[in-house]
């Protein structure tokens, strides 16, 4: 019993940092700030993850959104302004009309879920899940559940993912590699001097 | 992007943390079949540990120890790496993707081969575009108003 206190004071805890988190990302204006804390607020549903036995996940959180794309704000705030503009008061209403609609049609979708961890749920009660859990160990004698279904058995989407990955590169090589090829030349020259 | 010669503490602990960091990334990448983790995973943490030395190092030094037109072609490699797995088992009889061809007296090791092959694959294009993205955006010069 004292164990499940324990998980539901850490998971209140880290809920409450990541809504701290986001109320300060909106209301801050020094973006490097803000690249800072949206670091942080990735890196607590990492530890989110964690705590739902999502090991994987929390992985490529942590690596992705606490790492790289923090990385990636940071590179652009380089090249750009670094202070948020002043937007009109006569937009806030609109927009709290927007965001505060958007938020309560979400609220009333979680009424339409099954409450947290129900086992009478088609994901635990279908018998593709029986069968990966159960069967998967005799068919590739592979122990990790989900490393056999990513790249065995749902093989070939994996593949499509690795494409998406790929195209990704590949277009913002197009966009963004030019400049890199312009100033070659010049390092030539300096390689020479 | 670099940071300037007497910042010693980060560039020492940079130098300490950046092998490491590249050591649990390839033990991410091969130990998959068994614990958490895979070539997704595997890749990013790599290219983490590259962008964390070109980060205090500078772009010129990170670019000497992955030179660009290397990385062009390490992400086209892992897309091939992958789909020459699957049309290696169609090849030898099977359906596109069907590790169990590619040791037929043997499922077991070649689900083994196969997932190690394919997850290799997915971690070398995720690696080199990871790095590559990094490298265009800090590569650019900053835009003239």
């Amino acid at each position: 019993m004292t164990g499940e206190l324990m998980l539901h004071v850490i998971n209140g805890s880290l809920l409450a940092m990541m809504i701290v988190a986001a109320l300060a990302i909106a209301r801050l204006r020094s973006l490097f700030a803000v690249a800072m804390l949206t670091g942080l607020f990735s890196l607590l549903s990492a530890c989110v993850f964690v705590l739902l036995d999502a090991v994987d996940v929390a992985f490529t959180e942590a690596a992705v959104g606490a790492g790289m794309t923090t990385v990636l704000f940071l590179a652009t705030l380089g090249l750009t302004r670094s202070r948020e503009k002043v937007t009109p008061k006569d937009r806030a209403i609109p927009a709290m009309l927007v965001a505060g609609g958007c938020g309560a049609v979400l609220i009333y979708a979680l009424s339409g879920l099954p409450e947290f961890g129900a086992a009478d749920t088609p994901v635990h009660q279908h018998p593709i899940t029986e069968k990966y859990l159960v069967t998967s160990i005799d068919e590739t004698h592979i122990p990790n559940t989900v490393t056999t279904l990513l790249a065995s058995y749902r093989g070939f989407d994996t593949l499509g993912e690795v494409v998406v990955i790929f195209t990704a590169g590949i277009v913002v090589l197009m966009l963004l590699g030019r400049c890199a090829r312009e100033r070659e030349p010049e390092q030539d020259a300096r390689v020479k001097d | 992007m670099a940071l300037q010669q007497d910042q010693v503490v980060l560039r020492i602990i940079t130098k300490l943390l950046a092998p490491l960091i590249m050591l649990f990334g390839l033990y991410v990448q091969f130990h998959g079949d068994f614990g958490p983790g895979g070539g997704f995973q595997a890749g990013v943490i790599f290219a983490a540990a590259i962008i964390l030395y070109g980060l205090v190092f500078g772009l010129d030094a990170a670019r000497a120890v992955i030179p660009p037109s290397s990385l062009r072609i390490l992400v086209p490699l892992g897309v091939l790496l992958y789909a020459g797995t699957g049309v290696l088992t169609l090849l030898l009889g099977e359906n596109f993707l069907s590790y169990n061809a590619l040791v037929p007296s043997d499922t077991a090791k070649g689900q083994h081969y196969g997932i190690i092959a394919v997850e290799l694959g997915v971690g070398i294009t995720v690696a080199s575009v990871m790095i590559l993205l990094f490298f265009s955006f800090a590569g650019r010069g900053k835009v003239k108003a």
